[in-house]
């Protein structure tokens, strides 16, 4: 039976990670690669890095550390973050990476996700999806959440879908680092929607809030940073709480 | 031993360079003929659209090369399923090895096509070891082979499916051991060490 995944995220910024980390027996926590092998050791299913350097220039450093990524650990990860174009992505894909995520650039250019699509194959675009609720629809934001757009969350999800992304991860801004739980009510609604998996993100705090984001919220997956870093839930006692509530998970 | 993977325009040649170098083997990521003949053992990877890569590899002469390919062969997720007689992908005409027809999978019961993640295997037999019945490992295709007479695993989603096969020097799987943490390393090294 195909399992629900467990997806950690690695904020990177100038080649380390950010946001404090609490992973005992880890040499270097700032060192993506020696955290990204911490995580692979404990059972995450996938791994995103996210880039969030502020400059093209300093941007450049991350095909190299997603060669040492890949060259180091043995599951599927995505890389996101600044990518503009098909030329930004086709030496992260060299360099061993198995997807890249795109957001603000698929916005201001949609076909961008068509062009990613035809050259390199749905499986390797994910449509990030920033959202925050305003007057009673989800606005898609841009740039980490900060500028709205036209867009809505419905209906440029399956419009993703439609140009041909593999997957949607699907971050409620209002949720996101609020750990009481994921955005259900709209996970559900994207879930019963589109034809493609879905990550839920924003708002993980417990473990029971994972499972409710795969039994309510219909997630196929699901992506959480900071409750992860600093310990607050650990890998192997998330899959086992999940395993036991009968969820399918890979152990 | 001399391990010879195929490069053709495919996406995860790299990943599955990196697996092998971490299970120490050497290897040459190469697409001259006379390299692949006389290697010890073949890895046909693959990532991407049936029809446009059996276009390339017939451009490059590939396509009749591994088909008289007499060394151990491992086809890996499209690598697999070029290795059929036919793919529904764009109705393309393929290598043959295995008598199959490569179908696509059907959304139902709100199950998502592509079938992505991970998946485990059952009813594991020849070739792959024992201990791999049940493990889970990585999946990521919208097409599938249906169960057949040269299937050595089997796994479920919307249908049951081959998750591997071999025929005479021929193997394949439709997973990717490159991704598949522990499971995968134990396949690659099937293949690499426990084959003549």
């Amino acid at each position: 039976m195909l399992t629900k995944r467990i997806i950690a995220c690695l904020d990177i910024k100038d080649g380390r990670t950010v946001k404090g980390v609490n992973f005992v027996k880890l040499r270097d926590a700032g060192d993506p690669v020696e955290l990204a092998a911490a995580y692979a050791e404990q059972g995450v299913d996938e791994l995103v890095l996210l880039d969030i350097s502020a400059t093209t220039e300093k941007r450049k450093t991350i095909t190299n550390l997603v060669r040492q990524v890949a060259s180091r650990i043995n599951i599927p990860f995505t890389v996101g973050g600044g990518i503009g174009s098909v030329q930004d992505v086709a030496p992260l894909l060299e360099a061993g990476a198995d997807k890249v995520s795109i957001n603000s650039s698929a916005v201001k250019n949609p076909d961008l996700i068509d062009e990613l699509a035809k050259e390199f194959g749905s499986q390797f675009v994910v449509l990030a999806v920033d959202t925050r609720k305003m007057s009673n629809t989800w606005a898609v934001h841009t740039h980490g959440g900060s500028f709205p757009t036209d867009k809505k969350l419905f209906s440029w999800a399956k419009e993703g879908q439609e140009r041909g992304a593999g997957e949607i991860l699907f971050t409620s801004m209002d949720h996101d680092g609020t750990k009481n739980g994921f955005a259900l009510d709209p996970l559900k609604k994207i879930n019963e929607l589109l034809k493609i998996p879905v990550i839920a993100s924003g708002g993980a705090g417990h473990v029971f809030h994972f499972f409710e984001a795969f039994t309510l919220g219909r997630a196929d997956a699901a992506l959480a940073a900071g409750v992860f870093h600093f310990g607050e839930i650990k890998i192997p006692d998330l899959k086992l709480y999940l395993k036991k509530n009968h969820i399918s998970i890979r152990m | 031993m001399k391990v010879a993977v195929i490069k053709y325009n495919a996406g995860n040649i790299r990943s599955v360079a990196f697996a092998l170098e971490r299970l120490g083997i050497t290897y040459t990521i190469t697409d001259s003929i006379e390299e692949i003949q006389n290697a010890d053992k073949v890895i046909f990877p693959g990532v991407g659209e049936a029809n446009t890569t059996m276009s390339y590899l017939k451009e490059k002469k590939l396509d009749q090369l591994i088909v008289s390919l007499k060394q151990p062969v491992l086809g890996i997720c499209l690598g697999m399923q070029l290795l059929c007689r036919h793919s529904d992908e764009n109705n393309t005409p393929c290598l043959g090895i295995f008598n199959q027809s490569v179908k696509k999978f059907e959304p139902v019961n709100q199950l998502k096509v592509p079938h992505m993640g991970w998946n485990s295997l059952t009813k594991i037999c020849g070739w792959l070891d024992p201990s791999l019945n049940e493990k889970y490992v990585y999946f990521v295709h919208s097409f599938y082979v249906p169960v057949n007479p040269d299937t050595t695993a089997v796994t479920d989603y919307t249908v049951p499916f081959s998750a591997a096969m071999r025929r005479n020097n021929f193997y394949a799987v439709q997973f990717h051991p490159e991704k598949s943490s522990d499971a995968g390393e134990v396949v690659l090294r099937n293949f690499l060490n426990s084959i003549e």
